[in-house]
């Protein structure tokens, strides 16, 4: 790219870019004036930025009434045993897979890419009657079953992992009397710790976001998860626009929070996924 | 396990560690996806386990009820903002991949709304499309261009727009970043040697950038195709499918569990899956092809 581009064409580039910024901003900036105003306020200010920077009532009120703590320690509990459960799984899988020859080793691995384009929307029909029988229906044991198990992606990611760590490790632990329980636990399980922030971070927006599934298989009141609280609030509360951004704003922050602290494991773990 | 021989903590650990993985997805994807094809010859309601053998009956239903596919109408929708998304974040990828300042600063704002919550970013449109109060006509109302302001979720004719967009807005960055990886992964001996040949920049696009980024193109194509077909949050959050808006996987949705009719749904969820399964089938094909 030795040549200068044209000096128009650049400026088109900045255009370009600033109309993207604004269409994605604007919403995100009407929104957090509007979390801040007073329904009237809201009303009748329009754009403007609120009268009062320090007015939180909004919040507790969508908070309380919203039932979002409640909301916030249910996906807690489901998230940490849910990506818990993924990451040893996943890892199990990957030790299994990345360094032992067996029979079945194919079709697992096919298993895996096979059911990975079975669209899981389509599937529940069906998938409600499993967990219906196995009694987890309107219990938390529903969503984390589902979550729990790993998918293609994180096998894949885990797999290119497990394959560039060195063999010569594990059998230079063989030497010294390892067994391979140890040598999964103290050399590859540690050793994978950059794909698990990845995977760790990717699986727990993309369960926090969830709305199908706590939604079918939690109907309870008191099993309402951040997406299903926000959703329930919205329909007797509709007129309320300022009382929801609020709440909106609330449940945009954690996300949002791990994204701009830990941007690099999520791009690394997006891009490679595209790739595989 | 520790006084047992190298062979026998093989088979232990082959054991130990794959059987419960491998049966959570044979008990939560494989076992559904086989029983669905059971319960869509029955006339299951869902309610307790009584349900009669009644042959391709709900495929004859959905087959002459018009109303079924006619949801996929509304799925088109979402196919038609994907590929505008999918062409938006080519040309972003481009230009953020290239010389220019601030570039990181970019991407990273730009891909903002994939981490956000989704249902509390399809509430936020519902605000922001909002008749009298919504930003978006208050907007249009203080630059003057009142005639432009729109009745954006109850017009028929732009509802569904107004609902597409919003899948455009999340996942134009997220496709931006996949874009980004694929274009810095192609070596850049190739644009040095094209550069001393004499090819330009916009030679130099067709015939270098664009044949290393196919691969990604055509899975991204078929990704948006897919998640057009499954496209359910966001007309369900928003309106509960009202107004027109009901796609294919609502339709299924509420035939299982608002009409209680199970068995029909099943049927309907075989024709979706098939539906997805035809074009990864011939995603792959076109891509072996390729490689030949």
């Amino acid at each position: 790219m030795k040549r200068e581009e044209s000096f128009s064409f650049t400026i088109f580039k900045y255009v370009t870019l600033a109309m993207a910024l604004f269409v994605v901003f604007f919403p995100l900036y009407s929104v957090f004036i509007g979390a801040f105003k007073t329904q009237r306020e809201y009303y009748q200010s329009g754009l403007r930025m609120p009268a009062d920077l320090f007015n939180f009532e909004n919040f507790s009120k969508v908070i309380e009434i919203g039932k979002l703590g409640l909301g916030f320690k249910n996906i807690l509990i489901i998230l940490v045993i849910a990506v818990a459960g993924n990451v040893l799984f996943g890892t199990m899988v990957a030790y299994a897979v990345g360094r032992f020859d067996f029979k079945l080793k194919k079709p697992i691995m096919g298993m895996y890419l096979i059911a990975q384009v079975i669209p899981m929307v389509t599937t529940q029909v069906a998938t409600f009657s499993v967990i219906k029988s196995l009694h987890l229906y309107n219990t938390m044991g529903g969503p984390i079953i589902l979550y729990l198990g790993a998918d293609v992606l994180q096998i894949v990611i885990y797999l290119q992992f497990v394959n560039s760590i060195p063999k010569d490790l594990d059998e230079s632990a063989m030497m010294e009397g390892a067994s391979l329980f140890r040598i999964y636990r103290s050399i590859i399980f540690p050793l994978l710790g950059p794909a698990t922030a990845t995977l760790v971070i990717l699986k727990t927006i993309s369960i926090y976001n969830d709305f199908y599934t706590p939604y079918l298989y939690m109907p309870s009141q008191k099993l309402k998860v951040v997406s299903t609280a926000i959703y329930s609030f919205v329909g007797p509360n509709a007129a309320q626009l300022n009382v929801i951004s609020a709440g909106i704003l609330i449940i945009f922050i954690p996300t949002l929070l791990l994204f701009l602290f830990l941007q690099r494991y999520i791009f690394a773990g997006v891009t490679n996924g595209a790739v595989k | 396990m520790f006084n047992f021989s190298y062979k026998t903590q093989r088979y232990l650990i082959l054991f130990g560690f794959l059987t419960i993985p491998v049966l959570l997805s044979l008990t939560f994807s494989y076992y559904p996806a086989i029983s669905l094809l059971y319960y869509s010859l029955t006339d299951w309601s869902g309610l307790g386990w009584d349900m009669n053998f009644i042959g391709l009956d709900n495929y004859k239903e959905i087959f002459t009820k018009p109303e079924v596919f006619g949801a996929l109408k509304n799925n088109l929708y979402y196919f038609i903002g994907g590929l505008v998304q999918v062409a938006l974040s080519l040309y972003f990828a481009v230009i953020l991949t290239g010389k220019l300042r601030g570039r990181n600063g970019f991407r990273a704002m730009l891909f903002i709304p994939y981490v956000l919550h989704s249902v509390a970013t399809v509430i936020m449109f519902k605000n922001l499309y909002h008749m009298e109060y919504g930003s978006l006509n208050v907007l249009l109302g203080s630059i003057g261009l009142e005639s432009w302001q729109q009745s954006w979720l109850g017009n028929k004719h732009l509802v569904n727009f107004s609902l597409a967009f919003i899948s455009m807005w999340k996942y134009m960055g997220l496709n931006m970043v996949i874009f980004i990886g694929a274009l810095q992964s192609i070596p850049s001996d190739l644009y040095e040697a094209a550069s001393i040949d004499g090819a330009n920049g916009r030679q130099k696009f067709r015939f270098i950038t664009l044949p290393s980024i196919r691969k990604v193109t055509e899975l991204m194509l078929i990704l948006t195709l897919t998640g057009a077909l499954e496209a359910f949050d966001i007309p369900y959050v928003m309106l509960l499918g009202a107004n027109d808006t009901s796609t294919f996987v609502i339709k299924t949705v509420d035939t299982a569990f608002k009409y209680q009719n199970f068995g029909l749904a099943s049927a309907m969820a075989v024709i979706l899956l098939i539906m997805v399964l035809v074009f990864i089938v011939i995603q792959r094909k076109l891509l072996f092809r390729e490689e030949r």
